[in-house]
């Protein structure tokens, strides 16, 4: 049996539209449109989960874990002075996380409800410190000083110290971390 | 250029009559009507046929292979640290991830499975005969570079599976005479599994073995148009020269429907049987049993039979000697005859070695499952993942972490912390929970486990374990409360 099979098939000249029986032409629009039709669905379809994945990071919640424990509410109700605390924040940035460990202060306000103050200085950032022989805060820095509630008392800061969002949460003291802006006479939160 | 005659079709001559609108546009400067003719009027021999959709499922899948990739590629990290890390990210966090995650692991398995019956199909049929060698030679690199793929991109989560099941294929490599070690630490940039080996792994997967897919795809499609199709083994080629059928619409129809076929079998898969992630790689496990994936299984069974100084013939030359029969079927096979019942010597040998692949693949799962302790070990193997995928996703702490330089200044320093380390390292909770807690396939690992658990209800479980424990092997350790303190600080201290 010598085929001729075994040998490449010569191309054909191209047939056009044209020679197609009627039929023939609309079988193939109808191919083409039921093809482009359920691609398209399908496509799309096959797109959602990618485009989720892609996105994923911009509705993920915020990379902050919000509240850190200050501690059961009441030993705080006796305070006579301010207590300096370390508070842990958790800053996850994907799949990492990072803890990094914050100076406050828990104090009282005016009006003796508590007041969470964050050691930054509002001036130029530095760790305010408490001098209990002073009875007042004071930057090791430059020397602002501060009165035991945070108010602004003397040097180059412009304003008082920073308070901090507080809850009770369970009977539980909570603080939220946040940063403020320096140098400016109104608090201002930058993250 | 005005004076010039009119041709049938002047591409460019801006005075021509043709029709307007923007396919006609479109066509005037890229000629796309020409190409999608060239495209879908190719002519069949013998007409359209279900057999033939195996190559456009497997161009398909390769599709889908690149484009899950590339999403999975926007999270994965490859370093030991991380990957695991990122995989677990993927798969427990991102949204779809697992999802996406699956369809790319079982597109590999679907693509070795189209791969085979693709190359039998293009066997049977004596397709490669008639000036195809190239096609056919394009064909089984093709094969080995998937095989790679398949290979490479197995190691890349870091777990304990693919850790142990790339170490022991490294060191299938090695045994190779004279340059296997070499061989060995080229591939694994250095003597052991580390870092190094992830990251040239990732570069395999993701940038040279694709370029090389990429060229020999192109190849392999190019001499396939220049050869044409064969059509199927006939009496008659005559007849069937006479009744071709143009590629488009039927055998366009068929490959679709079988792309979508493959498109609801890859979904329900990843849906329904997600792909698993296993506790990250812990080198210092010796309980491990490695398992590679199941199209390695049958080399992985065969190459248990030759071991010591003939291991090279199992190794390379019967290997050697297969691969040299299939790549140069073309080119010592020069009969014309392409009925697979007329060629009874080349069906006979194709079918006796893919049965004994696929009967030593069954060997292989068999003899596991007939050995109790490995089929044991095998079961806590599977367990211990299945526990990993339960947990929540833990992240990785950055270096420079409060916490983390806390863990690190602890200690022995604190004489509670130390004692409880003594009590767990000498009553053999290190047997199972491995060094400092770090876990094993016999047991949970302990880091964090102090966050998980508050102290009292961990005591209790050391003295009294639930059902689940006890089934794993776990005792009942009657601590007085003074040691049970420090163990419970040491465990504490583990994070």
């Amino acid at each position: 049996m010598e085929n001729q099979d075994n040998q490449p098939t010569i191309p054909q000249p191209l047939v056009s539209e044209e020679s197609l029986s009627p039929e023939e032409r609309a079988r193939r629009r109808f191919v083409g449109w039921l093809l482009g039709i359920v691609g398209a669905v399908v496509g799309v379809l096959l797109c959602i989960p990618l485009v989720r994945m892609a996105l994923y990071p911009l509705f993920a919640k915020s990379g902050r874990a919000g509240w850190s424990d200050l501690g059961d509410a009441n030993q705080y109700a006796s305070l006579s002075t301010p207590e300096r605390r370390v508070i842990q924040i958790q800053d996850v940035d994907g799949w990492r996380q990072t803890i990094s460990e914050k100076v406050v202060y828990v104090t009282k306000g005016p009006n003796g409800k508590l007041r969470v103050l964050t050691a930054v200085c509002p001036h130029l950032g530095c760790e305010v410190a408490w001098d209990s022989s002073l009875n007042k805060f004071k930057c090791p820095c430059h020397g602002g000083t501060f009165a035991p509630d945070g108010k602004y008392l003397s040097g180059p800061p412009p304003r008082g110290m920073d308070t901090l969002p507080v809850d009770i949460q369970n009977g539980r003291l909570m603080v939220r971390y946040e940063y403020f802006r320096n140098l400016v006479p109104n608090k201002e939160v930058i993250g | 250029m005005s004076d010039s005659p009119v041709t049938a079709k002047p591409p460019m001559d801006i005075q021509s009559k043709e029709p307007q609108g923007v396919s006609n546009w479109l066509d005037e400067r890229t000629g796309w009507k020409e190409m999608m003719h060239e495209f879908l009027d190719e002519r069949i021999p013998g007409g359209a046929r279900w057999s033939y959709v195996f190559g456009s499922g497997l161009l398909f899948i390769l599709l889908s292979q690149v484009v899950t990739g590339i999403f999975l590629a926007m999270y994965y990290v490859p370093s030991a640290d991380h990957a695991h890390t990122t995989i677990a990210y993927i798969i427990k966090v991102v949204s779809d991830g697992a999802f996406l995650r699956s369809v790319h692991s079982y597109g590999a398995s679907i693509m070795v499975i189209l791969l085979v019956v693709h190359m039998t199909q293009t066997f049977l049929f004596g397709a490669y005969k008639g000036k195809r060698e190239l096609l056919w030679v394009a064909g089984c690199i093709l094969f080995a570079l998937v095989l790679g793929m398949a290979f490479t991109g197995y190691l890349l989560p870091w777990d304990e599976r693919s850790y142990f099941a790339t170490a022991v294929g490294t060191n299938v490599i090695s045994e190779v005479p004279v340059v296997g070690q070499w061989l060995k630490l080229v591939l694994r940039g250095g003597a052991g599994m580390g870092t190094l080996t992830i990251s040239r792994f990732f570069v395999a997967h993701v940038f040279l073995l694709p370029a090389a897919l990429l060229i020999f795809v192109g190849a392999h499609l190019f001499l396939f148009r220049r050869s044409g199709p064969a059509g199927p083994p006939s009496a008659d080629p005559v007849a069937l020269k006479a009744k071709t059928e143009r590629f488009y619409p039927k055998q366009l129809l068929m490959d679709s429907a079988f792309a979508l076929l493959l498109i609801v079998i890859l979904a329900l898969l990843a849906h329904f049987v997600p792909k698993a992630l296993g506790p990250k790689a812990n080198p210092a496990d010796t309980q491990f049993i490695p398992r590679p994936e199941w199209y390695y299984r049958p080399i992985f069974q065969w190459l248990k039979y030759w071991e010591g100084p003939l291991a090279v013939i199992g190794i390379l030359v019967v290997p050697g000697i297969l691969t040299v029969l299939l790549v140069g079927l073309p080119f010592y096979d020069r009969r014309p005859e392409r009925r697979p019942g007329k060629r009874p010597i080349a069906v006979g040998i194709y079918s006796v070695v893919l049965l004994a692949l696929i009967a030593l693949g069954i060997v292989s799962y068999h003899v596991d499952h007939a050995d109790p302790s490995v089929a044991a070990q095998l079961a806590r193997q599977e367990e211990a993942e299945k526990e990993f995928m339960r947990q929540p996703f833990q992240p990785e702490m950055a270096a420079g972490s409060a916490s983390a330089a806390a863990a690190a200044a602890s200690g022995s320093e604190n004489p509670l912390i130390a004692k409880g380390k003594q009590i767990f390292e000498s009553n053999g909770c290190v047997a199972c929970h491995g060094a400092g807690g770090v876990g094993t396939a016999m047991a949970i690992k302990l880091i964090g486990v102090g966050q998980k658990l508050p102290p009292d209800k961990l005591a209790d479980l050391i003295r009294h374990p639930n059902a689940r424990m006890k089934a794993g092997g776990m005792p009942a350790f009657p601590f007085s409360d003074e040691d049970m303190k420090a163990l419970i600080a040491y465990l504490d201290s583990l994070k």
